[in-house]
Formats: C-alpha cells, structure tokens, sequence
C-alpha cells in the first residue's frame, strides 16, 4: 500500500480498495451507487449529464431568439403552442425575447460551461490523474452536485412563474433588475435568479475548495507540483479563481435581494420609473457592476481554463509529442490566474468610470494578450513534426486552438478602450465572447468528452459521429459569429430584436437569415452528438485495452471500468513527468515507469 | 406545416446520418480497425488542408460581400482618431490571424500521422518561447501606448468654448435640454419630475439658470465643428447614449451623471449629399439594456451650421415658460421654494455637480 493511501483521511475508501482486492462486490444500492453516491466519477459524470441537459435548454432557446433576429415579422405558429401569450400569434413579445438572452446567457455560463465543464473534469480527472482514490472530502463533494442540482431547479422553476424568467440581461445590472416596475422578468423571475446563483455559488465553493485540497494533499508517491498533467494544474487555478472571486458575485447578489426586498438603497439612486417616484437615495448602480465583474471576468478563464488544460493534454497524447513548454503553459496560465482578478473593469469603460483607471485595466487587459500568445505558439510547436492522429478529440482540441486565437485577437479590440468605445455593447462583443469562451470552451468539453469517454463508461463514442460533430460544428461556429462581427463594426447594438426601426442598422437582413439557419443546423448536430453520447454509453464499441490512446497518465493504468477506489491494488508511483512521448524511440513511456539509468535528459 | 416540414428532414437526415456511422463502424472492424483508422486519419487530414483554403477563402470573401455595409467614415474628432486606431488593430491582428491559422491548420496536414516518420521528441527551447514572450509583450506596449493617448484625448475635459447639451434617457425616450442664453443648465431635482406639471427633468424653478432653459425630445440639434459637452442621466434604468457616427458611446446612468463631448464634423445636409442617401440621419442607439422597449429607444441628431441652429433655436420656448404660463411668482410657489431649498444642496444629481464624473 502505497504512502499516499497511509495519509488518507477517508477510511471508508481504503475499506473500497480493500474490497476489491479481495474481488469483494460492493453492496450498495441503486441510490447510494448512482444517485446519492461519493465517488468522484459518478459525481463527474452527474455534473456532465446535469449540464447536457441545460446545453439543450440554453442551445433552444439560443434557436428560438436567432428566429426573431432572422425572420423577425415573421410568424411561427408552433411557437404559440408551446408558449402560448409570450409568443402570442407565432410572434415572439421582446420581455420574451430578452427572457430568452437572459437565461440562454445564465444557463450557458454558469450551468454548463462552469458547473458542467469544470465540475465534470475536475471530479473526474483529479483523483485519476494525481493517484488519489477519491477527493479529499466525498460528501462535500456529493453536496455540491445537489447544490447544483438544488440551484438548476430553481432556475428551471423561474420559466415556469406568471411573469416570465429574469430578462434584464446574464449580468442582471440594477436598476432594471432591482425594480419590478421595470419590466415583467424584474418581478418574481429574478428574485429566482438570485437565489438560484447563490445556491449555484455555494455549489461552487464546496467543489473548488475540495479540489483545491485534494490537489494539494492527495497526489501520490513520486506525483511532485510539477509532474502534474497540465489538465490538474489548469482545473486548480480555475478551482482557486473560483473561491476568491465567487463569494464577491454572492455579495452582489444578496445586496441586490436586499434592494429588491427589503427597501434597501446599496445600488438605487435618483429614480422615477413610469411616473414614480422611488424614495432610494445614495446607492450606486455601478457599484453593482464593480462586484459582478469581479467575479464575471475570472469567470471567464474560470470557463477556458479546464478547457485549455484538457486540450494541451489531448494535443499531446494524439501528437505523440511532449507538449512544449510545460514550464511556460504552467507559468501562463499562472499568469492569466493573476491577471484575472485585475482586469474587470475593462466591461465597464464607457460607464463613466475615471480615465485615468480605465487607462490601467487597458494595460493590464492588453497584458493578458503575452500569456495567451505564449500557449498559442507552444500549442502550435507541439504539432510540429508530431505524429499527428485525428481522433475526435484531437481535433476539438484543434479546433479549440483556431477558436482561441479567433476570438483572443478580437479581444485585443476590446480591452483597448480607446477602440472599445465604438464597439463596447454591440455585435462585435457578442461576435467575440462567443467565439472565445463561448465556443472554444464547448470545443474543450466536447475534445475532453470524447478522449475521456473511454475512462468514463469502457466504450468508445462512434467515431463517424463525432467527425460529423467536428467538421459541422466548426464550420458553422465560424459562418455564426465571423460575419458578426461586422454587425458590431456597423455599431448595430446588441441585444436588438428587431432592426427595422433604424436607418443606420437595417442593411443586415440576409446574413441574420443566413446566421439563423446555420444555428439550426448546428443545434440539430449538437442533438446528434448527445444521442451519440447516450447511445454510446449502453450500446457503444467495448473498450478492450486499458490504455486506448497509448497515454502516459495515471488514469489509463486503472481496471478499463475502475470501481470506486480506482486502483484495485496499490496506487502506482510516479517517476516522471506526463509527456514523455516519442522519446529515445519508444512510443510513450508511463509515468509510472521509472527513469532508466541510459535514459536521455530534457 | 413548414415547421414540421423542417422537423422531419432533419429528423430524416439524421436517422440516415446514424445508420451510415453505424455501418462504418462495422466495416471497421471487418477490415481492421487499425487500417480503417490509419484512412480516417487521412481524410481527417485533408479535410484540415481544405478547411484552412476554404476558410481563407471565405474570410476574403466576407469582407468583399460586407465592407461596404459597416458605417462611412466617422463624423467626428474623435471618430477619426478611433478608426485610425481600429484599422492599426485590424491590421496587427490580422497579421497575426493568417500567420498563426495557417500555421495551425499547415501543420495539422503535413504532420498528420505517417508510418514513415517518428514524432521529433522536442519538449521545450528557451529561445524560441523568449522570442514568442518578447515581440507580442513589444508590440501590445505600442498598441497600448497609442491606445491611452487617444483614450485621454478623447476623456479629456471638454474645451472652453463647447456647447453643452443635457442628455436623458427613459424608458424607453431621449430627452433633452439645452442651456439657453446663460450657458448654464439650470439645477435640477429627481423628486420633481412630474409629466402632468410640464417638468419632465424635474428642473427646479427658484433658480433663475432654469429660466431659459430650452427643452426637447427626440430630435438633437448640434453645430457642426462645434465641440458638444453632452452631460447625461437616466431617470429609471442605466441607458447608453449611443453615436455611432460619431463612434462615441456613453451610459447614462441614474443617480450618477456622466459626461462626453466631440465636434461633429459634417452637417447632416452634407452628409446627404455626398453618400447620395436623401433619408440619411445621425442616430442615438440605446447601447445598454434597458427593458422591453431597448431595441426600439432611438434618437435623432440634426446637425446643421450655426446660423440653421440659431434659426431653430429661436423658435422654441422654454420650459419654464410651458411650466409656468404666468411667471409671476405666486405665493404657492414661494411655499415650495423653501422646501426645496434644503432638498437641492443634498441632491448629487444637480447638474451644477455633473463634471464631477471625471
């Protein structure tokens, strides 16, 4: 028995290992194995069904707004079926319309590219990679799934009330998300959202707190800080990025229920809405926006962080190649970690803030630009003269690295405030943020979904399927957002459901049409990859080598269906770092093996 | 009828989609898995080559079909200055676009995997990351150099000689006013605001700057090549006060004014003419979402020489005036003077205050 299972604090779990040693068979009933259950890589895959499903939701309704902004006069009488008197007469109402950005915003950001990426891969991966035979604290752990689970049935309840769900936008800024007189989603709806998110933020906590201490305590024997996969070393910046700033998102929103509530005046000032006059004085609307950014920008490398580490991993597995430059892909996401938290108030440059600071947070916006660069050429250095397979996930990891560069250069426009003045709020962001942490960040799910699904479920996903998925997705995330970004040059603002009015913005009307159908057919894609997912999961090819892609990492030396507990006999040492493939002839050597006396330095 | 139709094709599409991958992977394994794999990986690798050309090809393309429909020029000082700086991105980015893409994709296909060749074992070199740290740390240090000076001259104060105009958004309108002879807006109260007594900016009457204030919705007017101040609020909600032809944007939030100013350069007239567009006019988009009616909350800007706004200027009356039919102070309006006296040394939005933003 290895010295890392000695320190374990969980006695239930080496009482697991020993049970498989000895073939003993687990008697545990459907609700503790599946649904109330603590190991790590049930919870893993509960998160990632959990986020599928709002994928759907969030992806429909994206379908449903791009129907308005492609055909917008146009009536969808199925439409009236389903929602009756918000699209009364096939026609989507614009509180609908905004309800709609609102929640397909919230679910996207929060629900799936958070709880759905980080919370699948950090439970899952961790303890595999790092050679631990779970997190350190399972039941936490549990709890925050049903934290999770808990917020998503709140959010799922919010488009179910009289007044529709919260529509003042996924950044939800007072006053019109303070003052129901402002518009139906400001009642009911978004008093859910907020308690919703703050249920979401506890989830998050407990999570990023366990995988904190797990990385941190639980690697195995010879598994030093700088032997770890770079996935492990990406999920725990997002884990620590997520403790520091998440619990400012959660002041902001208890103030908010408070203004909402309880008559407080934190973010209300000087305000007369439809010919009332409101008492609030002194409060500071902006000041909202100051507690949301700081959460809201870690939250976005929160969202690309995981996905980047997966892909360097995955690039380097089907390279056949060392990832380069493990020391300066680790110093730069150290880098982005730090630059993360100084940066927010590049969001806020045209709200009056003071010249002088908005001339900081473009320095250090611009600053973040280096880092990025620096993984965009070593992603680009680890497939030269590689030996490159195309598995599915090989190329989502691919087309990750195009996406990031796509739209990491667009963000050079926007955090210069200068440039940003013309295109703060327009096309261009919406154009930029989707195709960066947006769709990137999907590719990085789906490329760790695939490569990982053999781990998961002892299949393999179809293959033809997941080539479809790739060549449709990508083709068309770019027909979507790369035109748009004319739009925003044209200064047309976002969240427009109908140009028709303007003189200056009316000129787009066939590539709206063109942007709408090609999301349909993406969206259809998106439902061929889930059914392929489930399908594959009862009726998929069998895994019948332990190790499928010929990787170095821990995880690929466990039973092809690892039990809880992972390793049935002791947790392997590590000798050596993650990547050494294609050195001194060989193929791949596992970190498990250790160095040879004749063996060549790097 | 057409939804279902929709609805069934790709439903159609799909069932063949599955049974054709279903298939491929039974031929699969009858043919080995190891050489149907090792073709896959060709396609695979082909189709990066195709991509990267068609992708290309279509970015051009794109830009052919679309250049024409972003905005002309900038009608402003500082529009001037913006676009400069948005051509000078566009070409750096756009550099680095093509270089670093077809790099990706180039090396996607040429090194796609072969029985011929061995992975090169190339863990890290020092030199090539410095250089890939240094030149993009060199060339981000000017774009931001160039960016914050523009940035300051375009925040800067507001020279002397500028008009100022107050800005106001609603749900979902624009309001706004205009000094008068004095120059000075006139101090104002939110609690006043009240549609039924004609104040709809909730000016307060005792100070005699209020007196010919001039008031407006809708339509702006503004002098060309005149620098205009806009101070601007909102009454409910955050609105953005959006130009752009001019390429300037500023929220307006409530409680906390904000200011902006640039000199419009071309009158509307002139702008007309030379585009050959009759219908043509400056616009003010809400750029901040503000509720149902956002997509819909537009403004007009009329800009026109001095002499047409002096003309237009004098034809309006202002709103204290249209407030107060009979100047004469009553002795109702003395009570309320007294109150207000106290109220509007406490209030932060007096316009009086409003510079303070910077």
């Amino acid at each position: 028995m290895s010295e890392a299972l000695h320190i374990h604090p969980e006695s239930t779990v080496v009482g697991h290992h020993d049970d498989h040693n000895g073939h003993g068979h687990h008697h545990q009933s459907f609700v503790s194995k599946y649904v109330f259950s603590m190991d790590h890589k049930t919870i893993g895959k509960q998160f990632l069904i959990t986020g599928i499903v709002w994928a759907v939701i969030g992806g429909l309704f994206s379908v449903l707004f791009r129907l308005q902004l492609g055909f917008p006069g146009q009536e969808f009488p199925i439409l009236e079926t389903f929602f009756g008197e918000r699209a009364a007469g096939g026609l989507i109402k614009p509180e609908f319309y905004y309800s709609l950005v609102t929640m397909h915003g919230t679910v996207l950001v929060f629900f799936v590219l958070t709880a759905g990426l980080s919370g699948t891969f950090a439970n899952f991966l961790i303890p595999l990679q790092i050679g631990a035979r779970d997190m350190a604290s399972p039941f936490l752990n549990m709890l925050s799934y049903w934290f999770f689970f808990l917020a998503s049935v709140i959010m799922l309840s919010s488009l179910f009330v009289q007044t529709g769900p919260a529509s003042g936008g996924w950044t939800m800024y007072p006053p019109l998300s303070a003052l129901g007189q402002a518009g139906d989603g400001s009642k009911i709806g978004t008093d859910l959202w907020l308690i919703s998110m703050a249920l979401f933020i506890v989830s998050s906590l407990l999570g990023g707190l366990n995988y904190i201490s797990t990385i941190l305590n639980m690697r195995t024997k010879g598994m030093s800080m700088t032997r770890l996969p770079l996935p492990i070393w990406a999920l725990f910046f997002t884990a620590v990025l997520g403790v520091l700033s998440f619990p400012v998102l959660l002041s902001g929103a208890i103030l908010l229920l408070f203004d909402r509530n309880l008559g407080t005046s934190f973010f209300l000032s000087d305000i007369v809405i439809n010919g009332e006059v409101l008492p609030n004085e002194g409060g500071s609307a902006i000041l909202y926006q100051h507690l949301f950014w700081f959460l809201g920008h870690p939250e976005v490398y929160i969202i690309l962080l995981p996905a980047m580490g997966m892909v360097s991993e995955i690039m380097s597995v089907n390279s056949r190649k060392p990832i380069f430059g493990y020391m300066a892909m680790l110093g730069s996401m150290f880098a982005i970690a730090i630059l993360a938290f100084l940066v927010w108030a590049h969001h806020m440059f045209v709200t009056g803030l003071n010249p002088f600071l908005g001339s900081v947070f473009v320095l250090l916006t611009l600053l973040i630009a280096v880092p990025s660069a620096i993984k965009v050429f070593n992603w680009l250095t680890t497939l030269w003269r590689g030996n490159i397979r195309f598995t599915v996930g090989m190329l989502f990891a691919i087309g990750f690295v195009s996406l990031f560069i796509s739209g990491g250069l667009t963000g050079i426009f926007l955090g210069n405030s200068t440039i940003d003045i013309h295109l703060h709020d327009t096309m261009f962001v919406v154009a930029h943020f989707h195709i960066v942490m947006g769709v990137a960040s999907m590719f990085g799910m789906f490329a760790g979904i695939y490569h990982w699904f053999p781990k998961m479920y002892g299949r393999y996903m179809n293959a033809t399927l997941g080539y479809i998925h790739f060549w449709v997705t990508i083709i068309g995330a770019y027909l979507i957002f790369w035109p748009m970004h004319y739009q925003g040059l044209a200064g047309i603002p976002r969240r427009y459901l109908d140009k028709s009015g303007w003189h200056s913005f009316n000129q787009f009307g066939d590539l709206d049409k063109m942007i709408t159908v090609v999301t349909i057919v993406v969206f259809a894609v998106q439902l061929m990859f889930i059914f392929n997912f489930f399908y594959s999961i009862f009726k998929g090819r069998k895994v019948t080598s332990s190790n499928p892609w010929g990787a170095t990492t821990l995880e690929w030396t466990t039973p092809i269906n690892p039990g809880h507990g992972n390793w049935p006999g002791e947790i392997p040492e590590v000798h050596r770092w993650p990547y050494d493939y294609g050195k001194d002839g060989r193929e791949y050597i596992p970190q498990t093996e250790p160095v040879g006396s004749n063996e060549s330095k790097h | 009828m057409q939804t279902f139709f929709i609805i069934a094709i790709l439903a159609l599409g799909f069932i063949v989609t599955f049974q054709i991958a279903k298939a491929s992977e039974y031929v699969a394994i009858l043919r080995g898995e190891e050489r149907s794999r090792k073709q896959s990986n060709k396609i695979n690798g082909f189709l990066m080559l195709v991509f990267l050309i068609v992708g290309l090809v279509g970015v051009v393309y794109c830009n052919e079909q679309l250049k024409d429909k972003i905005l002309h020029e900038a009608y402003s000082n500082h529009g001037k200055d913006i676009d400069t700086m948005l051509y000078a991105t566009i070409a750096i980015t756009g550099f680095v676009f093509f270089l670093t893409q077809i790099g990706l994709f180039w090396f996607a296909y040429k090194y796609q995997e072969s029985d011929n060749r061995k992975a090169y074992y190339f863990p890290h070199n020092n030199k090539l990351e410095l250089i890939w740290t240094v030149i993009p740390a060199i060339v981000l240090t000017i774009m931001v150099g160039f960016g914050i000076f523009y940035w300051f001259r375009i925040t800067g104060d507001a020279p002397k000689d500028a008009m100022v105009v107050e800005v106001v958004g609603s749900q979902f309108k624009w309001e706004y006013r205009y000094p008068g002879e004095d120059g000075i807006l006139g101090k104002k109260y939110y609690k006043e605001i009240d549609d039924t007594k004609s104040n709809p900016l909730g000016q307060l009457w005792d100070d005699p700057a209020n007196h010919d204030d001039i008031y407006g919705s809708g339509e702006l007017h503004l002098v060309v090549n005149r620098p205009v101040k806009l101070v601007i609020g909102a009454k409910d909600v955050i609105h953005d006060v959006g130009l752009p032809h001019f390429r300037m944007k500023m929220d307006a939030v409530p409680g906390t004014p904000t200011t902006m100013w640039f000199t419009p350069t071309k009158t509307t007239k002139q702008v007309r003419e030379e585009t050959g567009d009759p219908e043509f006019v400056f616009e003010i988009s809400c750029d901040q979402m503000c509720g149902r009616g956002h997509y819909s909350m537009r403004g007009t800007i009329v800009v026109e020489t001095q002499e047409e706004y002096d003309a237009w200027m004098a034809g309006q009356k202002p709103q204290y005036l249209v407030a107060n039919p009979q100047p004469e102070a009553t002795p109702a309006t003395q009570v309320a003077d007294s109150t207000k006296g106290t109220v509007k040394t406490l209030s932060p939005a007096t316009t009086g205050d409003a510079k303070g933003t910077h």
